[in-house]
């Protein structure tokens, strides 16, 4: 069964995370909110497995912590 | 008032036991004479049981009410015998538009499964759909006891029976029964007078039906509009039934006032903007309502049955009320037909409870999903909602996150207690629990269609296309099996050879189209065992008698008649 992927597996992480504050650099707090939106549901779609999605809503639903895998 | 149709009025009629001393003993009784109550009235009767059926108005639905029936439900109906009227009646369509503020956003086809008798569902007032099931009923008057215009007033509910009392305009009787099946919808007085509940959601949400009447043509589409100019912030659902008449579903919130909205002049404008300044039309009905999402801890209680809204309600995106309900009712009759003939242990009860919780809870997860996405709880809920109606106009996958309700399907009993065994290799959709498939069949050289041969009745579905061996092993077999089952017939997909053919209650169907071979998985030898409400018992690669007659007493809940709570009378008589 597939597993959410937590060691690296961008293929250019710095130029994703430059990417993506650059896609909210100066807009406002509204407009970000949709960009993020939509931006779930995009990748949750390329996703597309349900047990990966849920353990990724855990994880980010937690606050503050170690990033553990759900025994399932 | 409706112009498109005229409730009928059924006759009241002095009961019989207004004239005795005696209190009348019946098997069973039946309150409310609505969808629930009259299909289980039909199906029992087909099933040689007869009831008293009690209603306290005369009439069917007054105004439109459930009006989509999907194709499960219509499978029920042409077992019970009268999904043709229905099926003359209804609209069907297969086209959608969704629209969000401005501007259409996409558009959808249905495109139904071909080889199906049933269409995937038809639009259908409830007045309708009332007064066919009644003419079903009367049909069956020799097994239905009809009484509108009697109103239960007591109940007394007992392990073994249950006593009433029925108040007419002549006077109050008595009644017992071994059973009552309470259909007496979504706010059950019967399920008041015991105390009992139905717990679940209240959707703080008003919405206003409105049934008008397009004086031009208008097409046969579903619309559903999310936060329209013409009524911002809220949905709006339009869609076709019989007469020319359309059901326009408003979202209205909380703070409406119900009275000030059903007032015609309130509800002209919004139609207007709606459809667009130069339609004509008529107002023919309109109604507020809120709705629920409950259910009840437990359908039983002692020999009182609970069915249709009165056991579980649901918000209608979906359509899963009226549908749910004939899905109840079709699961008791037959079984209850068994147990009182002696057929079934008493314990077989309790599979309606554990079946049909699974169906109810099925039922309201997937109609509080639509609610939650039509009105959305919160203001990132609503954000992720406009966020995916606006992906949705340019990107296919979003689409099937936009939730106006779903279709209507029918509950598979994963899990049930009489289930049998399955097998490998056989299609995952027609495992045991689930409702069997239609499928086009050639019968006595005409055309015919599967799910007519199945129900009422256990039936064996063989696949009989073996050699001529394997055909006069089988049918030694299978003919001992025939005579000690009397509750069992025969369909076997052919050619066979004809020492098959030649075995009692037994019919001969060829797979012209091959859509039963490819739909049922089957091979040579192989077969289903289908249960009376036409849901798969079990099925087998290599089926032989022995294992069909620990299938079918599986089916029948043998297994369980030791587990059941021995407390009351010992044995076979404790249930619920």
């Amino acid at each position: 069964m597939p597993r959410l992927e937590l060691n690296p597996n961008f293929t250019d992480p710095d130029a994703f995370y430059a990417a993506l504050t650059e896609a909210h650099r100066e807009r406002s707090e509204a407009e970000s909110e949709r960009i993020n939106a939509r931006l779930i549901l995009l990748l949750a779609n390329h996703v597309g497995d349900q047990g990966v999605l849920e353990e990724a809503l855990t994880i980010a639903a937690q606050a503050a912590g170690p990033a553990q895998q759900q025994p399932r | 008032m409706p112009t498109t149709y005229n409730n009928p009025v059924y006759p009241y009629r002095r009961p019989p036991e207004l004239d005795s001393d005696e209190v009348r003993h019946c098997p069973v009784v039946i309150v409310g004479a609505g969808p629930s109550g009259l299909a289980a009235a039909i199906d029992l009767a087909q099933q040689g049981i007869e009831s008293v059926v009690l209603d306290d108005n005369n009439t069917v639905s007054v105004g439109s009410r459930a009006i989509c029936f999907a194709k499960r439900t219509l499978e029920i109906l042409d077992r019970l015998g009268c999904a043709q009227p229905m099926l003359d009646k209804g609209v069907t369509w297969q086209h959608g538009r969704v629209f969000f503020q401005e501007r259409e956003v996409y558009d959808f086809n249905l495109l139904p499964e071909a080889g199906h008798r049933a269409p995937a569902f038809i639009n259908l007032q409830q007045y309708y759909f009332e007064e066919y099931l009644v003419d079903r009923a009367e049909a069956l008057a020799e097994r239905i006891d009809l009484r509108w215009l009697h109103k239960v007033v007591e109940v007394e509910a007992r392990p073994e029976q249950t006593a009433i009392t029925v108040t007419t305009q002549d006077g109050d009787y008595r009644l017992t029964c071994d059973y009552l099946l309470v259909a007496d919808g979504a706010n059950s007085r019967i399920r008041d007078m015991l105390g009992l509940e139905s717990r679940g959601q209240v959707f703080q949400d008003r919405f206003l039906i409105a049934d008008v009447i397009m004086k031009a043509d208008f097409p046969t589409e579903r619309w559903f509009w999310f936060d329209p100019p013409f009524h911002p912030n809220q949905s709006v659902l339009l869609h076709r039934q019989p007469d020319n008449v359309w059901r326009i579903d408003f979202q209205l919130g909380w703070d409406a006032d119900p009275e000030e909205e059903k007032k015609e002049e309130n509800i002209r404008p919004r139609v207007q903007a709606m459809l667009g300044e130069e339609v004509e039309f008529d107002l023919e009905w309109a109604s507020v309502y809120t709705f629920r999402c409950r259910k009840m801890d437990d359908f039983i209680h002692h020999r009182v049955v609970f069915m249709g809204d009165a056991a579980h309600q649901v918000s209608p995106f979906g359509a899963r009320g009226a549908n749910g309900a004939l899905q109840s009712t079709e699961n008791l009759a037959w079984k209850l037909a068994r147990i009182l003939k002696g057929q079934a242990p008493e314990a077989l009860l309790a599979t309606y409870n554990t079946e049909r919780q699974l169906g109810a809870a099925e039922n309201i997860l997937n109609s509080t999903r639509a609610t939650d996405f039509i009105t959305p709880k919160s203001r990132v809920s609503r954000l992720f909602r406009d966020v995916t109606l606006e992906l949705a106009e340019h990107y296919p996958f979003a689409r099937r996150l936009v939730n106006s309700g779903r279709l209507s399907l029918p509950c598979r009993y994963d899990g049930s207690p009489l289930n049998g065994p399955d097998a490998e290799g056989f299609p995952a959709e027609l495992r045991p629990g689930s409702p069997a498939k239609d499928a086009p069949v050639r019968l006595g050289g005409k055309e015919a269609w599967l799910l007519n041969r199945f129900g009422n009745r256990f039936v064996l579905l063989l696949d009989g296309r073996v050699d001529t061996a394997r055909a006069e092993a089988l049918a030694a077999e299978l003919g001992e099996l025939l005579a000690r089952q009397d509750d069992l017939d025969l369909v076997i997909v052919g050619p066979a050879p004809d020492a098959l053919g030649a075995l009692p209650r037994t019919t001969l169907v060829e797979d012209t189209q091959g859509l039963v071979g490819e739909r049922y998985g089957l091979t040579a030898g192989g077969g289903y065992l289908l249960r009376p409400d036409q849901h798969v018992a079990a099925r087998w690669r290599e089926l032989s008698a022995s294992a069909v007659d620990d299938a079918l007493a599986r089916a029948l809940g043998a297994h369980l008649d030791t587990t059941t709570d021995a407390a009351t009378q010992g044995g076979r008589h404790a249930t619920a």
